[in-house]
């Protein structure tokens, strides 16, 4: 076990554990954090990603002993008690069905409008295309998307 | 609006509660709400009385309600339906309503979800308690009052005598923080009713309407409270280690291959059944996969290679070969008939493959068992750990918690009853989850089919005589939450001693069709116990398959007759005026039209001219019905001619499925289920060689991406019958009947949009491209 400092959702966190365990352990099980889930270990589905520096990570293949940036969960991608847009946007589209593998959508989709803010339909489908879902609400993800790029580029109002 | 109930406070704390302290029984609802924090009971766990109201609802001062209903929302919004049926009933606004589900020791056994049930079956005695209870706070008001009920009016819980506008009173100020103490009758849970009768449709004012779901706020900031997230102090983390080959034999753990593993707990062994259990999650993965475990593998191959699985089906003797339906006397009219056209279909074993594997945890404090799970059938999973560990009932309770699809007998079945399993032999509270290769590979599977199609056309293009010979390879099919069949049980060796029959579906259509035979003939491989082509309940069982051949079938027999597919479809349904009780014929019709009108279908012979460009592109049609539900849809497909690759660009679905209850609901739940087939149909196969399982994750058991999500989805909701002198419908259920024709669609449209016909499910690119060489297309 050895002492591991991570920046996480704007906060310094200290745990012990072994320096290999996958990152998703640790904000689950040692950090209390539920947004990311466990959902290959192969860093195939999504299901876990959080942002890291500006990129959606896959924390079921991320070892903790290497993650050197900022880490941001669902839980903090808006102040508390506030929503994202991209959050207020999937429940605006109802875009969730059993809503398990959401949160890899959604930190996805935030790395996606962050680097591209006005993505075409064919960017959405490419970048979004290795987070899976298997309720596949992705024509409502995929809308939900839009609609947040819009409220983000200020081009509509927030309804 | 508020909290569905404050579980997550109940969480974080019930650990710290159940130690050392002994409360009575929870005996209903009533009693359960007035618990901080609910659901600290130690046990036993009594079954709420469906016979009191106060068991279904229970009203506050602050004039909000809050209802306990035994069924489980596997993400299809029948809690928000559930909601709006209820707060319909009893007049009160939506968004002061709660609503508590699948919790075996405060909720009253409605048996969980399954079969899209929810809305058609178990809605009517939450609708008729509701209405009961509106029934007792009128009478209370009348009396406070002094007047009669029926100079009462009631409005979003307040109830005022008409007249005398100072004279009001809320349900908070009738019953808020008591007992209704009212007895309701009914032989049965589905048959529960006080004395009060239903709204009439035209009285209902939140049904119809599309509240947003009540669920979707928590899964999108991370507050949902999931069984994956189910923690207590004490908790520790088990790994299944599975046979590396089916029907392998345990002959010897070597328990120091892992005992150097800082937080290693145990291992446990019974028969052929090995866990590893560790204090740390990540240290309980890696003893799964260090502990040197010796296996003998089976004499015999426990099944044939997918491969190789349907000459193995069709030439297999059947296990059970149910009585054929059969009308008129086809083989005559086969003899007289113009043009015979033959054909066969294959849809192999597909998965549930959760995108979260199978997980539960289980706490045997207090002499108890509590476990958190999943599953959508909460009710069958107490009854079966009970009798699995021989407990009695009251002693187990199971708290339903959101999870990943739970589209059928899942392997959150297993799970659970692993985690009691383990939890009893520790002590302590234990937590399971599968890994991505065990749900990939051993949860339980679809059965694969092999169908045989004949049709006889007489010399005008008019079908005469139809033949569906189907082979389903169901032996052995696993129930929910049986003690003798869930894989623990496999494993371990107490299972029953007959397998059940499985079935083999034949289509549901109401085509008129004068000389008809509908056979199906279950079959089984080499093994049946302790094997991961296990079969059991995905999504519209059998629905799928049989519809593929049916309707893949109808679509040929309409290319033969050089007549439009839709045209076809609907001469065979005009072909008779008869119809049974819920109209299903006239039905039919009505959805068919709709779905032709909506996408805006040109009528003509498939295929269209062959193509000559990269892309070739077709639309294809199929309906089919489910219990009293029907559908028809339409799918247009793009197929790549350079690489095979089928995108469905455009979708249709007209549905019916009578009172709808949340038509943006219905909408998402409609889409879901289309797209789940359309996953079926373009990508999903259970493969394997002789002896495992070898798609165990999303790279070799591909599923539906984003790339593949059609660029327009029309649902149109079609309530009814077009002849308005017949009753009004009440509401069916809307979870799996879509699913049902997709494949269809999709092959029909394939065969309009290159002349090709796929028989062989899945379309992936590589079978699509070979098809078309193979044609020279």
């Amino acid at each position: 076990m050895s002492k591991i400092s991570l920046k996480v959702n704007g906060t310094i966190r200290t745990v012990d554990v072994e320096p290999s365990v996958p990152l998703l352990y640790v904000l689950r099980n040692d950090l209390g954090l539920h947004g990311p889930h466990f959902g290959c270990g192969l860093g195939q589905c999504g299901a876990c990603a959080v942002i890291i520096d500006g990129i959606a990570a896959r924390s079921c293949v991320t070892p903790v002993s290497t993650v050197k940036g900022e880490i941001t969960t669902l839980e903090g991608l808006a102040p508390p008690g506030k929503l994202h847009p991209l959050q207020q946007a999937w429940i605006d589209e109802q875009a969730p069905a059993c809503g398990f593998c959401q949160n890899g959508q959604i930190m996805t989709a935030k790395a996606l409008l962050d680097r591209n803010p006005n993505p075409t339909d064919a960017q959405i489908r490419d970048g979004m295309n290795r987070t899976l879902c298997r309720c596949m609400t992705y024509y409502r993800i995929q809308a939900a998307i839009k609609r947040a790029a819009k409220v983000i580029s200020g081009k509509e109002a927030h309804a | 609006m508020i909290p569905c109930t404050d579980r997550r406070t109940f969480l974080k704390t019930s650990g710290m509660l159940v130690v050392g302290l002994r409360m009575a029984g929870v005996a209903d609802a009533f009693e359960a709400s007035s618990q901080q924090p609910v659901g600290a009971a130690a046990g036993p766990y009594p079954d709420p009385d469906f016979h009191q109201l106060d068991a279904w609802i229970v009203i506050r001062q602050d004039n909000s309600a809050t209802f306990y209903v035994g069924k489980t929302d596997c993400g299809q919004g029948t809690g928000t339906a559930f909601r709006q049926m209820m707060a319909d009933e009893l007049d009160m606004p939506f968004d002061k309503t709660a609503c508590v589900m699948g919790r075996t020791d405060m909720t009253v056994d409605q048996g969980g979800s399954g079969g899209s049930d929810a809305i058609q079956v178990d809605g009517w005695p939450m609708r008729r308690v509701a209405a009961e209870a509106r029934r007792v706070l009128l009478d209370m008001a009348s009396a406070k009052f002094a007047v009669p009920a029926d100079r009462l009016s009631v409005a979003d819980g307040v109830v005022a005598v008409i007249g005398d506008p100072s004279k009001t009173v809320t349900y908070g100020e009738l019953v808020g923080g008591k007992r209704f103490n009212v007895t309701l009758s009914g032989r049965n849970v589905d048959a529960t009713t006080g004395v009060a009768k239903v709204k009439a449709v035209q009285d209902l004012k939140l049904v119809g309407q599309s509240p947003q779901r009540y669920d979707i706020p928590s899964k999108v900031d991370a507050t949902a409270l999931w069984a994956v997230d189910a923690t207590v102090p004490g908790m520790v983390h088990a790994r299944n280690v599975k046979p590396p080959v089916a029907g392998a034999k345990l002959l010897s753990v070597d328990e120091s291959s892992v005992r150097g593993i800082p937080g290693f707990v145990k291992v446990v062994t019974k028969g052929n059944y090995v866990a590893v259990v560790c204090e740390r999650e990540e240290q309980a993965i890696r003893a799964a996969r260090q502990l040197k475990v010796n296996w003998q593998k089976p004499a015999a191959s426990p099944f044939p290679a997918s491969t190789d699985l349907f000459d193995y089906m069709r030439s297999a003797t059947p296990t059970s070969s149910p009585r054929p339906v059969v009308v008129g006397n086809a083989e005559t009219a086969f003899a007289g008939a113009a043009r015979i056209v033959e054909a066969s279909y294959e849809v192999p074993f597909q998965g549930h493959t959760a995108i979260g594997p199978a997980h539960a945890m289980a706490d045997p404090s207090n002499g108890q068992m509590t476990i958190y799970s999943n599953d959508m059938k909460s009710y069958g999973m107490r009854n079966g750990v009970a009798q699995f560990l021989q407990m009695p009932r009251e002693n187990v309770r199971v708290l339903w918690q959101e999870g990943p699809q739970g589209y059928g007998r899942t392997a959150a079945d297993d799970a659970g009853f692993e985690a009691a399993f383990l939890a009893r032999e520790i002590g302590r509270p234990v937590r399971v989850q599968w890994m991505r290769d065990e749900e990939t590979a051993w949860d339980t599977k679809g059965p694969a089919y092999a169908v045989k199609m004949r049709g006889g056309l007489d010399a005008e293009g008019n079908l005469v005589a139809l033949d569906y010979e189907a082979r389903a390879a169901d032996y052995n099919h696993v129930g929910y939450n049986e003690p003798d069949t869930v894989l623990i049980a496999q494993l371990i060796g107490t299972r029953r001693a007959t397998p059940a029959s499985g079935s083999a579906a034949t289509p549901s259509d109401m085509y008129a069709i004068p000389h008809r035979r509908m056979a199906g003939h279950v079959v089984q491989l080499p093994l049946i116990w302790e094997t991961p082509l296990r079969t059991g309940n995905l999504r519209d069982p059998n629905g799928p398959q049989s519809t593929f051949a049916s309707e893949s079938f109808i679509d040929e027999l309409a290319a033969a007759a050089k007549a439009d597919p839709v045209q076809f479809r609907l001469m065979l349904l005009t072909a008779t005026a008869n119809d049974d009780d819920g109209f299903r014929r006239a039905r039919s019709i009505a959805v068919v039209k709709a779905a032709a009108e909506t996408f805006g279908w040109d009528p003509r012979p498939s295929p269209k001219s062959r193509p000559n460009g990269r892309t070739a592109t077709g639309r294809g049609f199929a309906y089919s019905f489910r219990g009293q539900t029907i559908v028809a849809e339409i799918a247009e497909v793009e197929v790549n001619r350079d690489t095979g690759r089928v995108w469905v660009k455009r979708l249709v679905c007209a549905h019916d499925c009578g009172l709808v209850i949340n038509p943006e609901g219905l909408r998402r739940t409609v889409e879901g289920a289309m797209m789940h087939a359309l996953s079926r149909a373009l990508h999903e196969e259970v493969a394997f060689d002789g002896e495992k399982v070898t798609s165990v994750d999303w790279t070799s058991s591909p599923t539906l991406t984003h790339a593949d999500t059609p660029e327009r989805i029309d649902v149109v909701i079609v309530n009814g019958d077009p002849n308005p002198k017949r009753p009004d419908l009440p509401h069916y259920g809307a979870g799996e009947a879509a699913c049902k024709p997709m494949i269809a669609a999709v092959a029909n449209a394939i065969f309009d949009a290159t002349g090709v016909r796929l028989r062989r499910v899945p379309f992936r690119n590589a079978r699509v491209l070979a098809a078309l060489k193979a044609a020279s297309v």
